[in-house]
């Protein structure tokens, strides 16, 4: 139980970076291959705010009546990372997704494959 | 607490090993969006507020909603 | 099941065996929970006496930060201008039977949808108070017009007016910084509009006015990129 509450944030980021990484190796769809990407982005954000936790820390944001010490905080940086982190991300995506729309329309077929001319 | 985030990190792994699996896309992109709302929920439980509230908003709305759009303008299902 | 048993699975899971261990002994000594930085702490005990907010996250992010937010606004940018062109070289097809939506349906949509942007404004209002900031309130209101796209398909937005938005508040952010360099002395960190007593709402300087441009500019950047993939059906 110790090692699992220790470890158990880390152990979550690292089987999406494993899972996307599988992902986009193996696949042959297009689409599916993009989603994979995500689960990729979405494993290296969580990593990061893992990083900077602290044991019985609180959010880094002040409130009216509450005694909140600056010394019992989370860090904010990796949050200020993240937050830009997470919109480059999505924008990607959109355009990763208009290059895939493309291939269609050119190829008539998603399956890379196909596209590539290989065998294995 | 901890029981919690095991759950939830137990969940999220198994969404993310449906998604190798699925053969019909729109499967895959519903379960996309599972992943992105449980990581939501990691990320409150890491007191981080600023970060869980983007990542409802974009990773769950509207990052699905493009996948739809894309998926219906190509091939719905994977050979 | 066909794809983990070929050459290709076994090859590249005996990769990403190896990556993953990597990976595991490079963090064995990254104890979880422990404080480790000193940047961090210098923000969180001077950020509100330097900065006004009450929000942290703001402080570093649009002030301390600023000019990787700046990084942030010209990728999106990039992203959703090469979205529009490889987009607008395609094919267009309209070959598809559309059906109406129902009355309920878009009726429920329009009426909707000013709440919803009314959520998105207060979000990017209040950055400096409280939790959310100019990219929650932005891609709130990105899910506004993706609400009006999926429901009621009658109502479209105007292409011009959304591109004005985003080339208008992409360049107000700048302006403002450089504003900030002929006043004070840096580029980002000269607060030049006076701090304001904490908790109210014209505090902190020019932090509400940088969160207001960005918030528009998400907001309207996203609605373009729904616009663009949804052309011809």
């Amino acid at each position: 139980m110790n090692f699992l509450s220790s470890y158990i944030y880390y152990i979550g980021a690292f089987g999406l970076i494993f899972i996307g990484l599988f992902i986009i190796l193996v696949k042959h769809n297009l689409i599916k291959i993009i989603i994979g990407l995500n689960l990729l982005d979405t494993g290296v954000n969580l990593f990061l705010i893992s990083v900077g936790y602290l044991h019985q820390g609180t959010a880094p944001i002040f409130g009216k009546g509450s005694q909140v010490t600056p010394a019992s905080m989370v860090d904010p940086v990796p949050q200020a990372l993240v937050l830009t982190a997470i919109v480059i991300g999505a924008s990607i995506l959109a355009l990763a997704l208009s290059l895939g729309i493309r291939l269609y329309d050119h190829y008539g077929t998603l399956d890379l494959t196909e596209v590539r001319g290989q065998k294995w | 607490m901890i029981i919690l985030a095991t759950v939830i990190v137990v969940f999220m792994l198994g969404a993310a090993i449906g998604i190798f699996f699925f053969k019909d896309l729109m499967n895959a992109v519903v379960a996309s969006s599972l992943v992105s709302l449980m990581t939501t929920v990691l990320f409150f439980l890491l007191q981080a507020p600023d970060v869980a509230m983007a990542e409802a908003a974009i990773g769950v709305a509207l990052v699905t909603g493009i996948f739809v759009i894309a998926i219906r303008r190509t091939e719905r299902y994977e050979k | 099941m066909r794809d983990l048993l070929s050459i290709r699975g076994a090859i590249a899971l005996g990769l990403l065996i190896i990556i993953t261990l990597g990976l595991v002994f490079a963090t064995a000594d990254i104890p979880f929970g422990d404080p480790k930085s000193n940047v961090g702490t210098y923000y969180l005990e001077n950020g509100r006496r330097e900065t006004g907010a009450a929000n942290l996250v703001t402080s570093v992010v649009a002030s301390y930060r600023a000019l990787d937010t700046l990084g942030e606004v010209a990728v999106l940018f990039i992203a959703a201008t090469g979205l529009s062109a490889i987009l607008a070289a395609g094919t267009k097809r309209i070959d598809r039977k559309l059906e109406e939506a129902s009355l309920v349906l878009a009726t429920g949509c329009r009426l909707f949808f000013p709440l919803i942007l009314l959520f998105g404004v207060y979000l990017f209002l209040h950055g400096h108070l409280t939790p959310g900031g100019g990219f929650q309130g932005g891609a709130v209101i990105g899910s506004a017009f993706l609400l009006i796209y999926l429901g009621c398909r009658r109502r479209k937005v105007s292409n011009t007016k959304t591109d004005t938005i985003e080339s208008m508040s992409g360049l107000s952010f700048v302006l403002i910084g450089l504003i900030g360099l002929m006043i004070g002395g840096s580029f980002f960190l000269s607060n030049f509009l006076p701090k304001g007593e904490f908790y109210s709402l014209f505090s902190a300087g020019i932090l509400p006015l940088l969160y207001i441009a960005i918030g528009l500019k998400v907001g309207s950047e996203f609605a373009g990129i729904i616009d663009n993939m949804m052309e011809e059906t």
